[in-house]
Order: structure tokens, then C-alpha cells, then sequence
């Protein structure tokens, strides 16, 4: 596990064998696009199929769901149809039609938060996960990478030999545990910190002090269970990147020349240590991804993660198709952005196989 | 990892392996083993205990002389629900661990081996999976399944998702042992690309395809776990993740039931704990830089320390 990392996609052969060409930039990025637009059309197919696979028949237990509530509009049952699986129609037209209706993002109307439509549910949950999410990113990568620099850069220091055990217990627990952990001793025994949703909602959201001081309260325990998880993965990799980057030649001639310390460190080592840490990262984020979802649903964070949650429990197809769409879509972005800027700064990235 | 110090070790056949983590790892393992296959006997045999017998009179007790691990709001006894339900969730993490690792095993070491063509397509398929989010996905196909099929199905879905991170590990080792001597001579005494890579690729690999087998447990395990804990898969058989499921469904947290819901998802942890504790070990074996760093520097620390100190006084 501690071989370079490279980007999705663009393995190279082994150094035994030849290496291929060096894409130019140009060819390098459409490349890494055509691969990431094939994975969005697989993901948008599958999001068809498995209704039309599954056992049973959605899309009836869907439409008597919802007439068991008010009465459905003949457009509102073709919706669901053509969402869900009509038995009437060839495949093929099906999934024409269906196409259409993702691109216009129309989902249908949510059975959780009947009659609200999906997309409405999803937006208002997004940017509570894409703040929580973006936060922890940021802080978990810096720890994280400064603390494997420092302890993989001096390897068997005290530092060393406490938080490499630690961070490997830390990647041992199941994040959503943890979760139940804090709510329990920092939030119910202790009281310290609010458990349950995104802000007091005995406060009038707006831009006022106590409103924002109340966001950011209730964000803490969320983003410090996920950060420690991720911070944990970021340090692992990037120590072990960093002892053997450390016995490098061009480190000891940094070294040599009488270089400070941290100058050889986070200058000469780090640099090249972390490229592969931050493409191990990026590959691994799909299944990062499953852990914040859970952790959501513990603290009851108004984000994707807690919805998924309440879709489950009110079996709500519509708005757990289309979450299961939105994930998978940000997660593509997200490698796609990492891909572009990885093969933006190191060329080795845009090495083809022989 | 490096494919010769595995393959060293291979040939040496079975025996001990010397690092400590290793051997710490692997008897936490074979402990929880041995529990989820007699524990349940010696619970509800030898004790008389059961892990579903209903006690309204004694809901939610704490840890005493006659529950040790306390009782669940409908006054089950913890303990032996943590024993019975071992087995369900060790029996879904191995079930679904042995499916994943077949595939990516196929996948990966088919790919790494045939190169060209049939490598580009099975490449594309490892990542595409790979970056499609699994959790969600499992979400859905277990909401749609609604607990058809028992654990089976649980471990069949979990194992069918689970397989591309390994099958990309693997691809990358057989890249690197494609051209060795022996492939070499398979390939000119005329074996079949079948044969090649059953009967010589994979058992050159075995210790590293056990070492992955072992994360795809865990990984499994949490798998099973948070889809339990959604409400979705075993919530009625006795499963660690059930465990957890119905500890938050009767609101165990805000009442303080610590002894409901720490238990299970402690040995989830230990069996976490136990495979992080082989694979790091396998890591140190393979990879001498990082054996040296975790042990020797520390040492000849010390004895530098020592020397100083002596030719100072």
C-alpha cells in the first residue's frame, strides 16, 4: 500500500517494462474527460436499471404509496413510470424518455416530503453537506499531511511512534461508531456541544451573530468525526510516502549542502512525497464518501447523508435514486478536478502504458 | 508491497510469521473466529442464556451480576445477543469477502496478465466501479431486495460491490510479475493462458490475495454494519449491526444505554483492528524501508545515545 498512487485510468507499466508516451496536456485532459463522461453515463444507466431489475414492481408500490395520500394526476403517474419501469413499454423507449427527464432534473415528487419534488429536497440538503464536506477536506489535509511529514520525515521519532498507531486505530473503527461515541459522551453525558440537526431552531436563520455561531456549533461534532477518519488516511499515506522519499540521493544532497531541516523537509521531501498521497486520496474517495453519509445520519445533519437516511426509512424510491445519482456524479467532479490537477503539475501523471 | 518477499514467503509453506504485528493480528482474529463458532453453544447451551428472550420487567438495565453486559429496552440480554450475533456478522464479512476477492482476483490478475485489449476494457470497468460510490448504490439494491434471501443476499451485494480497489492492487502485481522466468517458461512449454494464471500467477500472489482478503472482511463488516444501522438488511436476525440498528431506534444514546451499543461496535472495531494490524505487518515484511523506520532507527537511536554517553565519560 505504499506504492505510488497514480490517477484513475492512467496506470502506467511497471519501470521493467517501457514506458509509453507522455501525453501532451491537451490530449491528456480530454482523455481523463471521455473516461469520467463514460462513468457518468454508467451511473445515470444504472440509475435506470435498477428499478427495472429489482424484485417487485416499484413503480406500483410507488403509485399506490402516494394515492394512499391524495389523489395522482395522470402526468404525476406517468412521471413515476417513466422513472420507475413501465412493463408497457420496450426498454429502449424507456430509457429515451428517462434521459430526458434526468438532464431536465426532473426526479419526481419525493414521498418523504410529499408533495415536494426531489430536486427541491436535494438542493436545500446540498449545501450543508458541500460546507461540512468542504471544511473537513481542507483541515483533514492539513493535519493530516503535516503530521506524515513530520513523523515520516523523522521515522522512530516520538511523534512517529505515537501517531502511527494511532491514526492505524483511527482507520480500524467504523466512522459512524465513533459518531454514536460523541453524541453520547460529549453531547448527552457532557453536554458540550449540540448533537441533533444543522442550527438552533429556536433561532431566526439569517446573518445574525447567534444564528452563525449556532451553524457553526452544531457543525463541530460532525466535521470532527469525518476529519478524524480522513486526517488519519492523509497521514498514513503520506508518512509512508515520506520515508521512502527521505532516502532519496537529492535529499541527502539537500542535506548535505546544510539546508535547515524543515527546508529539506517541507521543500526538498514533501513536494514529491505528496503527489501520489493526494492521487491515493482521490481514488479512495468514493468509499470516504459512504463513511460521511453515515456520519450524517447519526448527528442528523440536515445534509445528503441524513436524507439518504430518511428515504430508507419512509421508503422514498424517488428521492434514493436521485441522491444515489447526485453522490455519484459530485464524486466524478471531485476525481475529475484531482485528475486535472495532478496531471497539471506532474508529468509523470500523463504517462501512458507501453 | 513487494511481489518477491510475498512470493519468498509463500514457498516457504506454512509457519509462523515473525512479525509481532502479524501475529498479534491474527490471534485477535482466530479469537473472534472461535467465539462466533462456539459462542453461540456456550451461551445459550452451557448458560442457558438467549439473545431473544423478551423480559419487559428488566428493560434497559445496566451491567449487573445477572446481565453482565446489561439488557436492551425490551430487556434482551447484551451479551448474548454480542456472542450470537458474531456469528451472522463474521458470516456475512467472510461471505461477501470471498466473493469480492474472487472477482478482483479475476479481474485483476486476467488484466495485469493478457495486457492489450482485454486489460483497456477491464482497466476501464475496475475504475469506473471503483469511483461510482458504493454505500448509496448498497443503499439502494438492499431498500429495493427489503430483506429477501436473509444474510445471503447481504453478503452477495456487499461482495459484488466491493471488488475493484482490489482488483486494481492485483492488476499492478501481476504487471510485475508478467515477464519473470517462470511465466516465461509456462508460456513456452505451451500451458494455456487459463493455466498460467490459475495454476502459476495466483499462487505466486496467495499472500498477498490473503492479506487483501482479510481487509475485505472488515470492509465488509462495516458494510453490513451501516446498512443495518440505515434499518436496511439483517435488522431481524441478531447481527452486530441489528444490534446497533435497534440500540438507536429505542433511543439508547439520549437514555445513556452505553452497554447497548459500545459492545457491538467494539468488536466491530477489534476485528478492524486485527486486519489493520496484519496488513501493516505484511507492509513492514515487504517494504524493508518502513520495517526499518518502525523499528531499527528507534534502536540504533539507543545504542548511538549509549556510545555518545560512553566515550563522553
Amino acid at each position: 500500500m505504499t506504492a505510488p498512487v497514480v490517477p484513475l485510468g492512467a496506470e502506467s507499466a511497471p519501470a521493467a517494462t517501457r514506458k509509453g508516451p507522455r501525453l501532451g496536456r491537451a490530449r491528456y485532459f480530454v482523455r481523463r474527460l471521455a473516461f469520467y463522461l463514460v462513468a457518468a453515463w454508467i451511473a445515470i444507466t444504472l440509475n435506470f436499471l435498477l428499478p427495472r431489475l429489482m424484485p417487485g414492481d416499484p413503480a406500483s408500490v410507488l403509485i399506490a404509496q402516494m394515492q394512499g395520500r391524495t389523489a395522482l394526476s395522470g402526468d404525476m403517474i406517468a412521471s413515476i413510470y417513466r422513472l420507475f419501469g413501465n412493463p408497457s413499454e420496450p426498454l429502449w423507449d424507456q430509457y429515451l424518455t428517462y434521459l430526458g427527464q434526468v438532464f431536465r432534473l426532473d426526479f419526481g415528487l419525493s414521498v418523504a416530503f410529499y408533495p415536494t419534488p426531489v430536486w427541491e429536497v436535494i438542493s436545500a440538503a446540498l449545501p450543508w453537506t458541500i460546507g461540512l464536506v468542504g471544511v473537513v477536506a481542507v483541515v483533514s489535509f492539513l493535519f493530516g499531511t503535516a503530521g506524515g511529514i513530520l513523523a515520516g520525515g523523522r521515522a522512530g521519532s516520538k511523534l512517529d511512534s505515537v501517531a502511527t498507531p494511532g491514526a492505524m486505530f483511527m482507520t480500524a473503527l467504523p466512522t459512524f461508531w465513533i459518531a454514536l461515541l460523541f453524541v453520547l459522551v460529549l453531547g448527552f453525558q457532557l453536554a458540550w456541544l449540540p448533537t441533533g440537526g444543522a442550527y438552533d431552531p429556536d433561532l431566526e436563520p439569517g446573518l445574525s451573530g447567534a444564528f452563525l455561531g449556532s451553524v457553526v456549533t452544531h457543525a463541530i461534532l460532525p466535521a470532527l468525526t469525518i476529519a478524524m477518519g480522513w486526517a488519519a488516511t492523509w497521514y498514513i499515506g503520506m508518512r509512508n510516502m515520506m520515508i521512502t522519499t527521505v532516502s532519496e540521493d537529492y535529499v541527502l544532497l539537500a542535506r548535505a549542502k546544510g539546508l535547515s531541516k524543515g527546508t529539506v523537509l517541507f521543500r526538498y521531501a514533501a513536494r514529491n512525497a505528496m503527489l501520489p498521497s493526494v492521487a491515493g486520496f482521490a481514488v479512495n474517495l468514493g468509499n470516504v464518501v459512504g463513511g460521511q453519509l453515515l456520519v450524517e445520519a447519526v448527528y442528523a445533519y440536515p445534509g445528503v447523508g441524513y436524507l439518504l437516511f430518511q428515504s430508507v426509512a419512509s421508503v422514498d424510491y424517488p428521492l434514493m435514486q436521485a441522491l444515489f445519482l447526485m453522490v455519484s456524479l459530485s464524486v466524478l467532479a471531485a476525481n475529475f478536478l484531482a485528475d486535472s490537477v495532478y496531471g497539471l503539475i506532474d508529468p509523470r501523471a500523463r504517462e501512458t502504458g507501453s | 508491497m513487494s511481489v518477491d518477499a510475498a512470493a519468498v514467503a509463500a514457498r516457504g509453506g506454512f509457519r509462523l510469521p515473525e512479525n509481532r504485528k502479524v501475529r498479534a493480528g491474527l490471534a485477535l482474529l482466530s479469537l473472534f473466529v472461535l467465539l462466533a463458532l462456539l459462542g453461540p453453544f456456550v451461551v445459550e447451551d452451557v448458560f442457558g442464556m438467549s439473545a431473544t428472550a423478551i423480559d419487559t420487567s428488566a428493560s434497559m438495565q445496566p451491567p449487573s451480576s445477572a446481565h453482565l453486559l446489561g439488557t436492551t429496552a425490551t430487556g434482551e440480554d447484551v451479551l448474548a445477543q454480542l456472542v450470537v450475533g458474531s456469528r451472522i456478522s463474521l458470516l456475512v464479512g467472510l461471505t461477501a469477502a470471498v466473493i469480492s476477492t474472487t472477482l478482483s482476483v479475476l479481474v485483476g490478475v486476467a488484466g495485469g496478465y493478457l495486457g492489450g485489449r482485454p486489460d483497456a476494457l477491464l482497466t476501464v470497468v475496475t475504475n469506473v466501479s471503483l469511483v461510482i460510490p458504493s454505500l448509496p448504490l448498497l443503499v439502494i439494491v438492499a431498500s429495493y431486495v427489503k430483506g429477501r434471501g436473509g444474510w445471503l443476499t447481504v453478503a452477495l451485494i456487499i461482495g459484488l460491490t466491493s471488488w475493484p480497489w482490489g482488483a486494481r492492487g492485483k492488476r499492478a502485481q501481476t504487471l510485475s510479475l508478467r515477464r519473470r522466468d517462470f511465466v516465461l517458461a509456462a508460456e513456452m512449454t505451451g500451458e494455456s493462458r487459463w493455466w498460467i494464471i490459475t495454476r502459476e500467477l495466483i499462487p505466486t500472489l496467495a499472500p498477498l490475495i490473503s492479506a487483501s482478503f482479510l481487509g475485505a472482511v472488515v470492509l465488509s463488516m462495516f458494510a453490513d454494519a451501516g446498512l443495518a444501522f440505515m434499518g436496511l438488511g439483517n435488522i431481524n436476525l441478531t447481527s452486530w449491526g441489528s444490534m446497533l440498528y435497534w440500540a438507536q431506534n429505542a433511543s439508547a444514546l439520549p437514555r445513556g444505554a452505553w452497554w447497548w451499543f459500545v459492545p457491538p461496535g467494539a468488536c466491530i472495531a477489534l476485528v478492524g483492528l486485527a486486519a489493520g494490524l496484519v496488513n501493516f505487518g505484511i507492509d513492514e515484511i515487504a517494504n524493508p524501508r518502513l520495517r526499518r523506520a518502525n523499528r531499527d532507527i528507534r534502536r540504533a537511536a539507543k545504542a548511538a545515545a549509549k556510545r555518545a554517553h560512553r566515550e563522553n565519560s
